[in-house]
């Protein structure tokens, strides 16, 4: 079988026995769930919820998977054993990076139900390009923790960065100029706009940047700690 | 089947690892001996590809270490310290990674676990396993695989003695079946018990080697006679002459409680070589 696919059965597996891992994947899906339904003060506007927490989750439930479960391999030395047994570093990170894409979009479900049928697509489209951002990050973290602490730790002040900056940008227009150079951000504006023809030029290059700075960063960290 | 040529490693300033050779033949089991920090990992982490070396040539399966395929990896085995289990799977779906990797048929899973006692285990989660029983299902893991070779590092550190006999008793069937076994350690009792040829390691340098009987017999100026008198007080004699005499009278006078003869051990052999006690830790 491939190692790949292999990764993402191992993961999977994992991930029904491993109650913190779940309860983060679907807290903030359940959370925005419930709140679109159950209060909705006069003029908010219609699926802010759902919006805000599902830019959130983009940030924090990839980032911190991903670097959880590399920093625990790389602890507890099974990460060692896999490479020892012929799993190339390259089909392990891709596999976790799938197994992790799989179970945010399946999360980002939860957040979907609540959007007409017809901007599933584009809302789909927009959280898997944010997802694939935030596991590059989240393997950077990883890869560079020293353990599980420390990825936590640093994990911990990413995700604030990039989940919390955007939505403190709803109330001050100085963070606002801030954090539209974050994916998050950009993200956010589409899924308010929640549509391809709101797509503008100058999102669509910070978004790419923030992708390349993210790879850059991945190859650094990878060609100077590797897998140890 | 396993050779060494004159290996030297350094970690920043220190040598670790000084003019290490040895050869190791088919179906043999080689102990390196030596105590904690002495350099045995490190040569684990050589022979295996883990680790590059500066100087000298290491070969297995006839390759170059550093040249090792993935097909040659399959051949061998390698249980480390270190190595950790996936806590939250079973012991069985710990198995099945391994096993799906390798491409090993799914029945080798539970002929596996039966073979290093742990079938009735099979669907605990790893976390729940006492510490001999995380031994067992490591040592599941490397034969989950048919290894040619197999590197052991410290397999037996911290078991009870039942365990360690189960520990003992697999490998020696190994063996039995042709695998090649490199097994670290810092119990001489256990090296003598399983080893074919042993090395003595002592701050990166083998500083003696050979068959575990041979070796002690080349100390045999060791040899004592140890008597321990109705005073309470033990005494040492060397095999002589000047010795029969005193010990003739002793037990003449009916001072002799026990008397014993004191053959020479690895363990005192390391300590007249290095001045240091295997097991000191």
């Amino acid at each position: 079988m491939n190692n790949i696919l292999i990764m993402i059965r191992k993961q999977m597996k994992d991930t029904f026995k491993n109650k913190a891992v779940l309860i983060q994947l679907i807290l903030l899906p359940v959370v925005s769930f419930i709140l679109e339904r159950v209060i909705r003060p006069e003029g908010v506007p219609e699926l802010m919820y759902t919006k805000m927490f599902a830019a959130m989750y983009m940030a924090m439930a990839p980032l911190t998977a991903m670097s959880a479960i590399i920093a625990e391999e790389k602890e507890k030395n099974t990460l060692r054993v896999l490479m020892m047994s012929n799993v190339k570093p390259g089909q392990y990170l891709t596999g976790i990076g799938a197994y992790v894409w799989i179970i945010s979009m399946i999360g980002s479900v939860l957040f979907a139900v609540s959007f007409p049928a017809a901007d599933m697509p584009f809302f789909f489209l927009v959280m898997g390009v944010g997802f694939l951002i935030s596991i590059v990050i989240g393997a950077v973290i990883g890869i560079t923790a020293k353990n599980q602490m420390s990825a936590g730790s640093v994990g911990a002040m990413a995700m604030i960065i990039l989940s919390f900056i955007p939505m403190f940008a709803m109330f001050n227009e100085g963070i606002g100029a801030v954090a539209r150079f974050l994916y998050t951000q950009q993200t956010r504006f589409l899924l308010d706009a929640m549509s391809f023809a709101e797509i503008k030029w100058d999102g669509a290059v910070i978004l790419a940047a923030n992708a390349i700075l993210a790879v850059v960063m991945f190859f650094v960290a990878f060609r100077k700690k590797g897998l140890e | 089947m396993i050779q060494c040529t004159g290996i030297e490693k350094s970690y920043t300033d220190k040598k670790v690892l000084s003019g290490i050779s040895f050869d190791i033949p088919d179906g043999q089991i080689f102990g390196l001996l030596g105590p904690s920090g002495a350099g045995k990992t490190t040569l684990i982490k050589i022979l295996t590809g883990q680790l590059e070396f500066e100087e000298g040539s290491a070969m297995i399966l006839q390759k170059n270490v550093r040249r090792l395929s993935g097909e040659d990896k399959k051949k061998i085995g390698i249980m480390m310290d270190q190595f950790g289990v996936y806590e939250r799977l079973s012991c069985y779906d710990n198995l099945k990674v391994f096993a799906d990797i390798y491409g090993t048929p799914k029945e080798k899973i539970m002929e596996t676990l039966k073979l290093v006692g742990l079938e009735d285990s099979a669907k605990k989660p790893a976390s729940a396993l006492s510490k001999g029983m995380r031994v067992r299902l490591q040592l599941a893991r490397v034969f989950m695989v048919s290894p040619e070779i197999i590197f052991l590092d410290e397999p037996t550190t911290g078991l009870d003695p039942m365990t360690m006999k189960q520990i003992h008793k697999i490998i020696l069937d190994k063996k039995k079946h042709g695998c090649t076994i490199f097994l670290t350690t810092h119990n001489m009792e256990e090296a003598a018990k399983l080893c074919d040829t042993v090395a003595l390691l002592n701050e990166g340098v083998i500083v003696d080697s050979g068959a575990p009987d041979e070796i002690c017999r080349r100390f045999n100026h060791q040899k004592r006679i140890v008597l321990h008198l109705n005073t309470g007080e033990d005494m040492e004699l060397p095999h002589s002459k000047e010795s029969a005499e005193k010990i003739s009278k002793l037990l003449e006078e009916e001072r002799v409680e026990t008397i014993h003869s004191s053959e020479p051990t690895l363990e005192t052999v390391f300590l007249e070589l290095t001045g240091r006690k295997l097991e000191e830790e």
